[in-house]
């Protein structure tokens, strides 16, 4: 297939995935936000969403204040933030329209009309914490939709092993920034890792990843910093986990050297990141230091993205 | 301005032969089924991403052309009569290229005059001497018909260069079949649906002599900002070829190949949808970041098939239409079997003092203008208008043909009062590949939506209609 096809395929799905991420990311904020001051400490956590979503810095040539308002409104519908909810969208089916050919009709059909949503109810942005909510909802139907209709419809070839190469990328990316904010910047330096404030944004990192209820299930315990970490960087059974993700990319890398006769530098990279995911365990992690194992983690996972973008895309 | 032909209703009041099961079935249709369907229509195109851009406008970058669940129905008679003229101006486009680009008879012959070719910016000298396979220039014609009554189809227009509009054709007969399908099974419709296998085999056809069995063919277009990228998505699709861009290709030792997740990759033909202009900035605008550097070195060693040629433009210009008919003569030795417009050349003093004089009644163009725009619609002009355009022709009389004010025949059609008539034109879409010229029967048909109006071009309020050719 064509490089610029094959490349379409992945930033669609990258594009895709990371606004539902954003989705996912405020409404954890939002939850955790209401609780009352007593149970969540001093920190800011809008500062941490925009953390998160990696746009601190140019939040604040827009912005001063990291507050409810202006941090939704710039994650989610903010023209000159390339990463707002909004923009990925719109990226989303320009890679679409430009690939069409490439797509089923059902993932067609779901990104235009999402894209047309957009437009017609979303134009002006959301008011009110409820309109809010339903904006949300609508973000993380639409990558569900997608995913599934790709899933459900796509012919298994390299298409749609593109598609999931870049999904799987920005997905690991994701899980990672988030352990990396909450292990990081907002554990105060006087207080050990599991301290009591901290009960409730662990809470809402498990929302934003989808697994609070995944937790209990594997665990059956109370909530336990070291656990969570188990559980987004090493458990494969959770599709949002490092391990899993990268389960993912080598079996997708796999299927495309297969399909092309021909393994390379990609397929190889990506192999020894999965290893050292597999033969980690969570004592060796934390006593490396979780950031200097996730600072790395993200550095490997954004190299991989440039080796197939190097081998296939261009 | 004589009154127009209306296709469906004698000037007696009775309907049309081809027209009877139509019109029995509107007067049964309730007006409101009739609206339910064109809004459920507009929905199906929304929904599929049927659209187009209009040039300089920001806020509405991507319209959709309306459509019109009307009908406009063309008799197998009158089917096989536009067939043969039009296989018939499609043979004299090609033959005429094919002679101005090497032993020029025609302009020997005084047919023709040679400054009309040799000044004319879309002239292509690059291409002098230069042989095509199988000296077919034009794959792909678009050509504008126009009635004026039961009898004569006159063609308007010769697109022989990047001619659009057929997945209109295409799609508008998929939403018809599902909206209608009563009306359906009560004619006989010819199909439609055999195009893009028939323009593929067509552009394989022409594969140059050092492709393989299997040619490779590939859509080039200028990207998704074009104002027909649907189509090009479309057709790509259809014909199960790769869509490419420019930066997509890469030309090595004068052989064009595509950047593919495998490597580089032979293309043999290209059906291209980029203007000559833009295809190679080596040897046309070097500011082009659209076209593939070389492509026209590797299209003169023999190793690619452009698809239409590159130069057709001095074929299906306003200035060269006027010579049709003598052109059609010239080579075949036959009476042009489909009419040319009556036109003044601006350029001849006689006839420029002509238009001068009847300014009023006459539509004049641009020579190089399409899209309906530059051009003075005389009968609707202000006074301000008309005295702007004669100073216009004074200073530069070659740059524009008047032609009579034509009635275009009329259709019915939806309109917010109900059913009223409205002006059409058609656009059949002609295939000429290595020893077969074919034409699916049906075509594009434009309606101006606006009352009176004789515009039909979508940039400027026309709309669509399925065209439906009777198989009987």
């Amino acid at each position: 297939m064509l490089s610029r096809t094959a490349e379409n395929l992945y930033w669609l799905a990258r594009y895709v995935e990371r606004a539902e991420y954003l989705a996912r990311t405020i409404d954890a904020t939002l939850r955790v936000t209401a609780l009352p001051a007593a149970y969540i400490g001093k920190t800011n956590e809008w500062e941490s969403a925009l953390l998160t979503a990696g746009v601190s810095a140019s939040f604040y040539e827009a912005y001063s204040e990291a507050n409810e308002q202006n941090v939704v409104e710039y994650l989610s519908f903010n023209q000159s933030n390339p990463s707002s909810i909004k923009n990925c969208i719109e990226a989303a089916r320009l890679n679409a329209r430009s690939v069409r050919t490439a797509l089923t009709s059902e993932m067609w059909d779901t990104l235009n009309g999402s894209w047309i949503e957009l437009q017609e109810v979303w134009s002006k942005g959301t008011k009110t914490r409820e309109e809010l909510a339903r904006f949300l909802r609508f973000v993380q139907e639409t990558s569900l939709r997608f995913d599934g209709s790709a899933y459900r419809t796509m012919l298994r070839n390299d298409a749609y092993w593109f598609s999931r190469l870049g999904l799987h990328l920005e997905r690991a990316d994701n899980t990672a920034r988030i352990l990396d904010v909450k292990y990081h910047v907002l554990l105060p330096e006087d207080e050990h890792v599991g301290g009591p404030l901290d009960y409730y944004q662990w809470t809402s990192i498990l929302r934003s990843v989808s697994a609070l209820t995944a937790y209990h299930w594997v665990y059956r315990e109370t909530l336990k910093p070291w656990l969570i970490a188990d559980l987004l960087i090493l458990n494969d059974t959770l599709p949002r986990s490092l391990a899993s993700c990268y389960g993912n990319l080598v079996r997708n890398l796999d299927q495309i050297g297969v399909a092309y006769g021909r393994q390379g530098p990609s397929q190889r990279h990506a192999r020894g990141v999965r290893n050292r995911l597999e033969h980690s365990n969570m004592d060796d992690v934390f006593q490396r230091g979780v950031h200097e194992f996730i600072q790395e983690f993200i550095s490997d996972n954004s190299r991989l993205g440039e080796i197939i973008t190097k081998q296939y895309l261009i | 301005m004589a009154v127009a032909f209306d296709e469906m209703n004698e000037p007696g009041g009775d309907v049309r032969q081809a027209y009877q099961e139509l019109s029995r079935w509107l007067k049964e249709t309730p007006p409101e089924a009739l609206e339910y369907r064109r809004h459920e229509a507009e929905l199906l195109f929304r929904r599929i991403g049927i659209t187009f851009a209009v040039y300089g406008e920001a806020e509405a970058q991507e319209r959709l052309i309306p459509f019109d669940v009307i009908p406009r129905i063309i008799s197998a008679k009158e089917w096989t009569l536009l067939e043969k003229g039009l296989k018939q101006r499609v043979k004299a486009l090609n033959m005429f290229l094919r002679d101005i680009y090497h032993g020029r008879d025609i302009l020997r012959a005084n047919v023709v005059p040679d400054d009309l070719i040799f000044q004319n910016p879309v002239f292509r000298p690059e291409m002098n001497g230069q042989d095509v396979p199988h000296d077919v220039y034009v794959h792909i014609a678009g050509i504008d018909i126009v009635r004026v009554d039961a009898n004569d189809f006159i063609v308007l227009e010769d697109n022989a260069r990047t001619p659009s509009g057929v997945s209109y054709m295409l799609e508008n007969r998929e939403i018809m079949m599902r909206l209608f399908p009563d009306l359906f099974a009560r004619h006989r419709v010819a199909p439609v649906e055999r195009y893009p296998d028939e323009l593929l085999s067509c552009l394989r056809s022409v594969a140059p002599l050092s492709a393989s069995a299997e040619p490779t063919v590939a859509l080039m277009t200028p990207g998704i900002y074009n104002s027909a990228y649907y189509e090009h998505s479309f057709l790509a699709d259809k014909l199960g070829i790769e869509l490419v861009e420019g930066r997509d290709l890469i030309v090595k030792n004068d052989e064009v190949f595509m950047r593919t997740t495998e490597g580089l990759k032979r293309v043999d033909v290209i059906y291209r949808r980029v203007d000559d202009d833009f295809l190679d900035p080596l040897t046309f605008r070097p500011d082009s970041a659209l076209g593939v550097p070389g492509l026209m070195s590797a299209y003169a060693a023999g190793n690619v098939t452009l698809a239409n040629a590159v130069g057709t433009g001095i074929a299906d210009d306003k200035a060269i239409y006027s010579y049709m008919p003598d052109v059609v003569k010239f080579y075949l030795g036959e009476e042009p079997i489909l009419k040319n417009v009556q036109t003044w050349r601006c350029r001849e003093p006689q006839d420029l003092s002509y238009v001068l004089d009847h300014l009023g009644e006459l539509v004049v163009k641009e020579v190089h203008g399409s899209g309906g725009y530059g051009m003075l619609i005389g009968p609707a002009a202000t006074k301000a208008t008309i005295e702007a355009f004669r100073d216009k022709l004074k200073r530069e009389p070659e740059g524009f043909i008047a032609q009579p004010t034509l009635a275009l025949s009329t259709c019915p059609t939806c309109v917010a009062s109900g059913l009223a008539p409205r002006h059409v034109d058609l656009r059949p879409f002609v295939l000429t590949g290595r020893d077969r010229t074919t034409i699916v029967p049906g075509g594009l048909t434009r309606v101006a939506l606006k009352e009176g109006s004789l515009v039909v071009n979508s940039s400027q309020g026309g709309g669509t209609k399925d065209t439906w050719v009777l198989d009987e």
